[in-house]
């Protein structure tokens, strides 16, 4: 309770001490010190070099992988409120394949990003992340009760199966296929302005959205039962959750690919700063995956520099280790409680 | 409160219900009036879970009708609505997250608040209220899982109060509590009673409910077999045919299996609340 406020404050500087790094680090080093001159108005200052690399290539990018990040982040904290499981994430349930496997198919199949002057890649994302999740999800419960670890279970499948074929697609479409595997691991592209402006849209209105759920999603955390004996239309709402979440996961993957474990990882932390209350948890989400996103893509840059990573195997990287420690605090707790 | 007192607030009308093909309730027809304490009496499968499930809106009925104050409560009333007049303190709960007191019982204002989830001064003062009530006020700002069963019971229960529901539901309310904590509870909601709410409370233990209540219904195989005042329930035949066991009437309770005598809870109705 007593946390949220600064808590609140501390992931927006963060995010913002994450953003500053980002565009001052690369190939061409800029001080950290000389973008904040820069930020606060003292252009002149900035060589005109320098200047064009933060305005046409790192402030572009960096805006998408905040965009990506806080996509990812909130997308996290509504799978794992809806779903009561705390190893819920776009990544791990297979959202983000389909997402990535309809995108890659498109593309493919030479849809044009804009159509009638409409983003449709994010459309497209979306459609194949909401196709994703209803498998896992009628998978996971083919068994009745939705179990924590049968559902990650269905999401690996979901999601190993959908890479594979996007993969295929991959490597059948011949010269791009570099290309496209690079993607797939999660890389923020350099975007048109336009794309840019659509998923910078897309990620406001998403988190308006994601926010007015905050009373269902807290009622849920009781259990759909007293959730429903509540007032809450629990599967109107677990429709409108599902639905939200696809479209967060699917505008965060048009604009970077499937970026794993931000929407385990952020959630997770904001818990731990803020408390489960999904007033707080929502912006708070967005705002610690935006600060993961842009960090895990400033350390792709320089890690093997002149060379990058995708960003996608930053964020593995580290939410592979993360995950684990969950899974077996999750199995310890289920061990000694039920 | 005074006004209402007496009146029929929640009434089934030849009530059947099941999960599927498989039916548990079978034409059940009973008004239940404000200011009283009514005990659903049965052995375990007898169905008084899903008739509790039925009165909070949870189950919609397979034939006939719940009515709450004269409205259908299904047809006629919204979730957010029904859930401002009838609240449920389930058995059990497992929240998913650590939550504090003070969290929970806020919850109970969710259908009175917008889909953003932000509380006003009346939300923040109903809740308060109600964990004074249930003397939990001082134990707001803790974990409830660090709770003794007595304490986080009524944590529970004090959400359910700050719904403002006249109708309140309980599912095994003393389950897991001792006692002491039992005949608190049981004491609480009397008053509860007094002040005009309507309680319902499903139980299988006989002494809580003969104390705790102004009327049992007894449900057997998903019938109503027997309606009236405790001591009228308790021994009637349909009561004996329902559970196996023999029930004399003498200055207490005397529960016996044939052949065996298992309890006597005369200590037990010297306990004083």
């Amino acid at each position: 309770m007593s946390g949220r406020g600064p808590g609140l404050a501390g992931l927006a500087v963060a995010a913002v001490l994450a953003a500053v790094l980002a565009v001052s680090v690369g190939p061409a080093g800029i001080p950290a010190a000389e973008v904040v001159r820069w930020a606060g108005g003292g252009g002149a200052s900035l060589p005109e070099a320098h200047r064009l690399i933060l305005t046409e290539v790192r402030l572009p990018r960096a805006l998408t992988g905040a965009c990506v990040g806080a996509l990812l982040g909130v997308s996290g904290a509504i799978l794992q409120g809806l779903l009561r499981n705390p190893l819920a994430e776009p990544y791990l349930l297979g959202v983000s394949s389909g997402a990535a496997l309809a995108v890659t198919a498109a593309v493919l199949l030479g849809l044009p990003a804009f159509v009638l002057g409409i983003y449709a890649m994010p459309l497209v994302a979306f459609a194949g992340a909401l196709v994703a999740l209803a498998a896992v999800y009628f998978l996971a419960r083919a068994r009745g009760r939705l179990q924590v670890t049968t559902l990650i279970l269905a999401g690996v499948v979901v999601s190993a199966f959908l890479s594979a074929v996007a993969m295929l697609f991959a490597f059948l479409s011949g010269p791009r296929y570099l290309e496209i595997l690079a993607w797939l691991m999660g890389r923020l592209e350099p975007l048109t302005a336009s794309a840019i402006e659509w998923t910078a849209a897309i990620t406001v209105l998403g988190m308006a959205l994601a926010w007015a759920q905050a009373r269902d999603l807290n009622a849920l955390i009781l259990g759909e039962e007293v959730a429903e004996s509540l007032g809450v239309g629990v599967e109107a709402a677990k429709r409108r959750l599902f639905i939200l979440s696809s479209l967060l996961t699917g505008a965060a993957v048009a604009a970077a690919g499937p970026i794993g474990f931000v929407g385990l990882i952020a959630p997770h932390i904001c818990r731990l700063i803020t408390g489960p209350d999904h007033r707080v948890l929502v912006p708070a989400s967005a705002l610690c995956g935006a600060a993961i996103v842009l960090f895990a893509d400033a350390v792709a840059r320089v890690v093997v520099a002149p060379s990058e990573l995708p960003a996608g195997v930053v964020t593995s990287l580290l939410g592979g280790p993360f995950f684990l420690v969950l899974l077996m605090r999750h199995a310890r707790m289920t061990g000694r409680v039920r | 409160m005074a006004a209402v007192c007496g009146r029929p607030m929640i009434s089934c009308r030849g009530l059947s219900a099941g999960y599927g093909a498989h039916s548990v309730l079978h034409r059940v027809s009973f008004a239940l009036r404000s200011g009283t304490v009514t005990g659903i009496l049965g052995p375990n499968g007898s169905g008084k879970s899903t008739l509790l499930r039925c009165l909070a809106r949870l189950l919609p009925p397979s034939a006939g009708s719940v009515e709450f104050d004269g409205t259908d409560l299904f047809r006629d009333l919204a979730p957010r609505a029904a859930a401002r007049r009838i609240a449920l303190v389930p058995q059990e709960e497992a929240p998913a997250h650590a939550l504090t007191v003070r969290e929970v019982v806020e919850l109970g204002r969710t259908p009175h608040i917008g889909r953003f989830g932000w509380l006003h001064r009346r939300d923040r003062i109903a809740a308060g209220h109600a964990m004074r009530e249930m003397d939990i006020h001082r134990a707001a700002e803790r974990l409830l899982d660090e709770l003794s069963g007595g304490e986080r019971k009524r944590a529970v229960v004090a959400r359910a109060l700050a719904q403002e529901a006249g109708v309140l539901l309980l599912d095994e309310p003393t389950a897991h509590l001792d006692v002491r904590h039992a005949l608190d509870l049981l004491g609480l909601l009397r008053r509860l009673a007094r002040r005009g709410r309507t309680v319902v409370i499903a139980s299988h233990e006989f002494w809580q409910l003969a104390r705790g209540c102004d009327r049992l219904l007894l449900l057997d195989r998903g019938r109503l077999a027997a309606d009236g005042t405790p001591r009228r329930v308790l021994g009637s035949r349909a009561c004996a045919r329902a559970f196996g066991v023999r029930i004399r009437r003498g200055q207490g309770l005397t529960f016996d299996i044939p052949g065996r005598r298992v309890q006597s809870d005369r200590r037990m109705s010297n306990v004083k609340t």
